[in-house]
């Protein structure tokens, strides 16, 4: 049995993967954008805010932010049915809370704010990729945000805490095994607007996880907030 | 939609004298850009644009038992998607008519070319051949998705390599792939599509060109060295006629375009590297 003492690609347990951000990407939405942890690249455009049809659909309050989740077939090694599925449903839906938590949504009343997001490439940690290129797009577009979100995925890979995690440790079995957590945070307040986790992880170590992950969206958010300054980010190169 | 008519009457209008809202003649199409390496999870994909119309294609192998009507040849199918990401007219939900011509042309422009050595794909006869899957998705349509994904499948199909197979287990092991190119013959199939408005006809219409369109003839050619040039597949759409003449003039236009645009796109896709 091996412990978890260096990760599998190198990085330092805190270090996130070579990242790309850019905005802009899609000429005709109204804001869009890429974000990319290595191997892993989301784009994501936002529509809106529009008027919802059906109108039965309109809160009269509030507007709506409608998000979709969308992993290509050939993102992945095995091809992926295309078309909505359970798990595509589920993160598009839990994405669009982590986003609506700081939209001010009471300005549009009775319209919906569409926030399409794209897999294009496949290596874990894609909700999180989807929901900071969401984020950015959402901000690019305009449409008026309390704070911004950042989003990563932390691991327990046997007893070590790290952050952004491969498919590689995802599937990690020696020792304490894996868990994944995947967290979106607001860039100020650091509030948690999305939360979901796998595995198993000792109570008295969660709290390790969250401090992870504030860590870890602060250095995610100097990158939106670059590349919404317009530089094209790409440490690849 | 009244936007869209006033862009009409304006686009009759210039179409007279053979011009268009973004000075091109009509024949002429915008600047196709092609790239790859969109998904180091498939066996080949590629990029196009056409102007700011953008298309990204994927190519994924797996094998599966023949069908009994050609037990010695390798399968194909062709999936195409207007993403919602591609403009406001588009929504969430199943594939809608639009997306699926879109699939069944680009499928027939390469079935019909013989592109694809189907023979070469044939693992073993009556029980095993390689299947090749096309998925096409548009991300910003600025007007002729139909071309840009055609010659998005012909560049991921160029650029797909074989996965690796593992003997013993009769498997293709996903994720791992081997230097082999797919059996591609010269036949390259070049899909153009022209539009007719008011009575004239026209290549590549960005968007208001397209929304102004009456009718579309929808061609695939191919060329193996100095033979003739063939027709592979032809899709006529819209509720328009065309005009024998019309008909004449499409086909002296399409043989033209083929000469001008397609040695540019097949040198384009030459230079892409994995």
């Amino acid at each position: 049995m091996t412990s978890y003492a260096k990760r599998i690609d190198k990085r330092k347990f805190d270090e996130l993967r070579p990242i790309k951000a850019e905005v802009g990407i899609i000429p005709n939405a109204d804001g869009s954008a890429l974000f990319a942890f290595g191997e892993t690249v989301a784009i994501a455009a936002v529509y809106g805010p529009k008027p919802l049809h059906p109108a039965h659909m309109q809160n009269p309050e509030r507007g709506i932010v409608r998000c979709n989740y969308n992993m290509l077939p050939f993102s992945v090694t095995e091809r992926a049915k295309p078309g909505p599925s359970r798990r595509s449903k589920e993160i598009g839906m839990v994405s669009g809370n982590a986003l609506a938590s700081v939209i001010d949504l009471e300005r549009f009343p009775g319209t919906v704010i569409d926030v399409e997001i794209m897999i294009l490439q496949a290596n874990a940690s894609t909700r999180c990729a989807g929901i900071n290129a969401a984020a950015m797009a959402l901000a690019q577009a305009g449409v008026v945000m309390k704070e911004l979100v950042s989003s990563v995925s932390i691991g327990k890979i046997d007893d070590k805490i790290v952050a952004d995690v491969t498919k590689a440790e995802e599937d990690w079995e020696d020792g304490e095994g894996a868990t994944d957590i995947a967290f979106t945070m607001t860039s100020v307040t650091k509030e948690i607007t999305h939360l979901q986790l796998d595995g198993r992880i000792q109570t008295h170590r969660f709290k390790e996880a969250v401090e992870a992950a504030r860590q870890a969206c602060e250095k995610i958010h100097q990158y939106q907030i670059r590349a919404l300054k317009g530089e094209k980010i790409d440490e690849n190169k | 939609m009244k936007l869209t008519n006033i862009n009409r009457q304006k686009i009759i209008d210039l179409l007279k004298d053979d011009k268009r809202l973004d000075n091109r003649k009509p024949f002429e199409y915008r600047d196709i850009e092609i790239d790859t390496n969109i998904s180091i999870n498939a066996e080949g994909t590629a990029r196009v644009k056409i102007g700011k119309t953008e298309v990204i294609v994927g190519v994924k192998m797996d094998t599966q038992e023949p069908y009994p009507d050609h037990e010695d040849e390798g399968t194909m199918i062709t999936g195409m998607e207007f993403s919602p990401m591609s403009g406001d007219r588009y929504e969430n939900g199943p594939p809608q008519m639009d997306s699926i011509e879109v699939a069944r042309v680009v499928d027939r422009g390469i079935r019909e070319s013989r592109f694809v050595d189907w023979k070469k794909l044939c693992i073993k006869e009556g029980e095993k051949v390689w299947s090749i899957m096309i998925d096409i998705y548009c991300i910003n349509d600025e007007g002729n998705v139909m071309d840009a994904s055609a010659i998005g499948a012909v560049a991921a199909l160029k650029m797909a390599r074989f996965p690796k197979y593992d003997k013993e287990n009769e498997s293709v092991v996903h994720g791992e792939f081997t230097d082999t190119p797919l059996p591609l013959t010269e036949h390259i199939p070049f899909t153009m599509t022209f539009h007719k408005i008011g009575n004239k006809l026209l290549l590549d219409p960005n968007r208001n060109e397209e929304d102004s369109s009456e009718a579309k003839l929808t061609l695939s050619v191919s060329q193996a060295g100095k033979k003739d040039k063939m027709i592979n597949s032809m899709q006529k759409g819209g509720i328009i006629p065309i005009t024998s003449d019309e008909m004449e003039k499409i086909i002296t236009e399409a043989e033209k375009a083929y000469d001008k645009v397609f040695p540019d796109i097949e040198k384009k896709i030459g230079k892409l590297k994995r």
